[in-house]
């Protein structure tokens, strides 16, 4: 008891010691803040991934890809059926995009994605990052008469959302527009030369650039004499959204292509050797995933028509071929579990067939990310080990203030392990003040984070968060209880070694020489 | 002071017996274990002494250096007896009285308590005996100067009491310390800080601690070494009295004849040596 009470009496004497536990609070609530933030990060960044990517994807090795996608998707759920909520065949190429802004005619390397509409919606979350609100609830491929989102919907706050100003005019409206001028002039008056920035001049405000009715793709012969583009569409392809648009750092999305517009994929055709195909597309809606990569070089085709074209379907049989399986498992599956069981599978040849998750194609970077954790998590605790010197010191100077009480406690029959424990105790208690309140600071710190990011921003004039830069409108954290538990108790740890070795002192002392400490 | 429980309980003769503490203080178990140390030193005839000391030697050793402090000293102090032990500095009376309390072990000898040996004591035998049996008084008083009055004399309590048994029964030792303060005539100073006492009312908190759980020797390191007289002489007073009503067996060192004129008994130490009367 006695321990008890003298513990409690020293932590409110010795204001020294609390002085001690500063770093030890600043230290938790830093290591803290920063595994809030990676975290934050980590999380963020699988939501999107897992968005535009099923949680499993079972691939052929070959572009031609492999034939008989029932069959297949068949035998995976012979396998693996208990765990599986949906999956969607699909065809990966990669392919070469072509598009005109005014005279000039753009080139661009994309990955080009035929996808079954249906059943794709049920492996990824594509359909929700479309800009048209039908094509979020159901995806036909067919241009819309307009009503495309002008600001970015999927933002947390639309305040702070992107602005998308010339989707308005997105749609047959666009796609007439530019065919009627077309069709008008070959260069109308007061239309782009191709180079953008040179729109700066032709317009009053020379922040804005706008895309202005120019010369289509139609500069390429037309498709059929009968074929009316005022009227008609070619077959609709997604595109990801940077690969038409640029952000400016007032967060304001610019476009070179707007849905109605035609571009010209080219492809390889599937044979021995492919030969280069090329197909027009009408781009009848934008993917905005937040990926930066899937973004910027995917585009989106119905699988049928990209079966067609590349011929893969077999004429004789009507059966296609197929390049990859996405998989989405039933929340709570073990992936690793999955994976391991569509591998050891007889059925699929391991030199035919890779089965594997996001996380396996994006292992650079999140081995990164998590090295980049792990790194700064010993730097910060040195942090606290450097406090638990301070306490150490500390400590020894309070055991010689104390040589004379410890002498007398001793001499009332305190025992070397009872008087241990007052100094032990003591050091856990400062312990638990110091994990207690840095953990109270570091978690404000996290709930105002954008607030202070704000602050500082305002105080050093530059922004410390560029809301263009991440595609982020907030600083994403993630309150990790069990990281916050490991840090506490390993700031606990460190505060009971650090009195270890006074306390130690404090119960080897000689009462009767310390009884005659002065 | 009749009305003190201490007064009532009878005290056995010859072996130590642990009923009266178990009655007022102590859990019938704590008392068992206890008895175990003392059980295990090595028994010896039965003295009518309960204190004693034979044949010790001690010395301080300071590297290569060995400076003799107590020769072969034989000492018995009888239950009851009021002895004071008188020598100039520097003679090894507060080494002899520390060396009887167990804070210290003799180089050679032996130290008797109840007519069992107690200088080989375990560690944990020997916290006990100064827990239970032996009550302490110092010159400098030796109180902790977080707790206050009522805590300091609570402090042997909550040392010999596991946290949980001394808060089941903190009620109970709660009235025993504050009943111990009113017989040294601090009742209205329980709360109150050491740094806020005079020095007399600091040595009569100690002797208040040191009685608290009821010892059989009362062992007293120069207790007016730092008063003025007046003050100096209500402590040996308040020693007399507590000798007498409660028949407390006290060893007192002092260098002054005057103040050992109060005991039944001097016993002179010159240069680590009894000198003989």
């Amino acid at each position: 008891m006695y321990k008890f009470l003298l513990c409690w009496r020293y932590l409110r004497t010795r204001y020294i010691a609390l002085v001690s536990i500063v770093s030890v609070m600043l230290g938790v609530a830093t290591l803290i803040v920063t595994n809030a933030v990676m975290e934050g990060f980590t999380d963020e960044f699988a939501k999107r991934n897992n968005g535009i990517l099923a949680d499993i994807t079972f691939e052929s090795r070959s572009l031609d890809g492999v034939a008989d996608a029932d069959a297949h998707m068949r035998e995976i759920r012979r396998v693996a059926g208990d765990y599986i909520d949906g999956m969607s065949p699909t065809v990966v190429v990669p392919a070469i995009l072509g598009y005109s802004v005014g005279k000039d005619y753009r080139t661009l390397q994309i990955t080009v994605v035929g996808i079954d509409e249906e059943s794709y919606a049920t492996v990824s979350n594509f359909g929700r990052c479309l800009q048209h609100p039908e094509n979020r609830r159901d995806l036909d491929f067919l241009l819309k008469d307009g009503g495309y989102d002008t600001v970015d919907f999927q933002a947390d706050d639309l305040a702070l959302a992107a602005q998308r100003p010339a989707m308005v005019n997105a749609g047959w409206r666009w796609r007439r527009q530019l065919y009627r001028e077309h069709r008008a002039a070959i260069a109308p008056p007061g239309s782009l030369d191709g180079n953008p920035f040179s729109r700066r001049s032709a317009t009053t405000s020379a922040k804005q650039y706008v895309l202005r009715a120019q010369d289509p793709l139609t500069a390429s012969a037309p498709e059929g004499e009968d074929f009316d583009p005022m009227r008609e569409q070619h077959i609709g392809c997604v595109l990801g959204i940077s690969i038409g648009s640029f952000r400016t750092s007032d967060c304001v999305d610019h476009f070179l292509i707007l849905p109605g517009h035609d571009v010209e994929i080219t492809y390889p055709s599937a044979g021995k050797p492919p030969k280069p195909l090329s197909a027009k597309f009408t781009v009848v809606d934008f993917c905005d995933s937040k990926m930066a990569e899937a973004d910027s070089t995917l585009a989106f085709v119905p699988i049928r028509k990209l079966q067609e074209l590349r011929g893969l379907i077999d004429p004789s049989t009507g059966v296609a071929r197929f390049n990859s399986i996405q998989i989405r498992l039933k929340p709570g599956a073990d992936v690793k579990k999955v994976c391991s069981l569509l591998r050891d599978n007889p059925n699929f040849d391991p030199f035919a067939y890779a089965v594997g998750t996001w996380r396996d194609k994006q292992a650079p970077l999140l081995s990164a990310i998590h090295l980049e954790i792990i790194l700064l998590n010993i730097l910060l605790f040195l942090i606290i080990a450097v406090a638990g010197f301070g306490i150490l010191a500390i400590f020894l100077m309070i055991v010689v203030e104390k040589t004379r009480d410890i002498g007398v406690l001793k001499s009332l029959g305190a025992s070397g392990s009872g008087v241990m424990g007052i100094f032990l105790m003591y050091g856990l208690s400062l312990g638990i003040v110091g994990a207690g309140v840095g953990t109270v600071l570091g978690l404000v710190f996290v709930y105002y984070i954008n607030e202070i990011a704000g602050g500082v921003s305002w105080l050093m004039n530059t922004p410390v968060f560029d809301r263009s830069v991440y595609q982020f409108e907030k600083i994403p954290t993630t309150i990790d209880w069990l990281t916050i538990t490991l840090i506490v108790s390993g700031a606990m740890i460190i505060a009971i070694l650090a009195s270890i070795l006074p306390a130690w002192r404090a119960a080897r002392l000689h009462p009767v020489e310390a009884l005659r400490y002065e | 002071m009749s009305d003190t429980p201490s007064s009532s309980t009878p005290r056995a003769s010859g072996r130590i017996h642990f009923s009266h503490l178990a009655a007022t203080t102590a859990p019938s178990g704590f008392v068992g274990r206890v008895h175990e140390p003392l059980r295990r030193a090595r028994p010896v005839e039965s003295r009518p002494a309960i204190l004693g000391a034979r044949g010790v030697i001690k010395s301080y050793r300071k590297g290569a250096l060995s400076i003799p402090v107590l020769q072969n000293i034989d000492l018995e102090i009888g239950r009851g007896e009021f002895v004071a032990v008188i020598g100039p500095s520097g003679c090894g009376k507060s080494t002899l009285l520390h060396l009887l309390a167990t804070l210290d072990v003799p180089d050679y000898g032996e130290i008797f308590f109840e007519g069992n040996r107690i200088d080989n004591l375990a560690a944990a035998g020997r916290d006990i005996l100064r827990n239970r049996y032996f009550g302490m008084i110092f010159q400098a008083y030796h109180l902790l100067p977080e707790l206050t009055m009522l805590e300091n004399v609570l402090a042997p309590a909550m040392i010999g009491e596991s946290a949980l048994g001394y808060w089941l029964k903190r009620r109970q030792y709660r009235e025993r310390a504050s009943e111990m303060l009113r017989v040294v005539g601090l009742a209205h100073r329980l709360k109150h800080k050491p740094r806020e006492l005079s020095g007399g009312e600091m040595q009569r908190t100690a002797i208040a601690r040191a009685l608290v759980a009821q010892p059989h020797v009362l062992l007293a390191d120069e207790p007016t070494g730092n008063l003025d007289k007046a003050t100096g002489e209500e402590i040996l007073a308040l020693l007399g009295r507590l000798n007498r009503e409660q028949n407390l067996t006290i060893v007192m060192v002092t260098h002054d004849r005057e103040i050992a004129a109060a005991a039944d008994r001097t016993v002179t130490l010159v240069d680590g040596r009894v000198q003989a009367a």
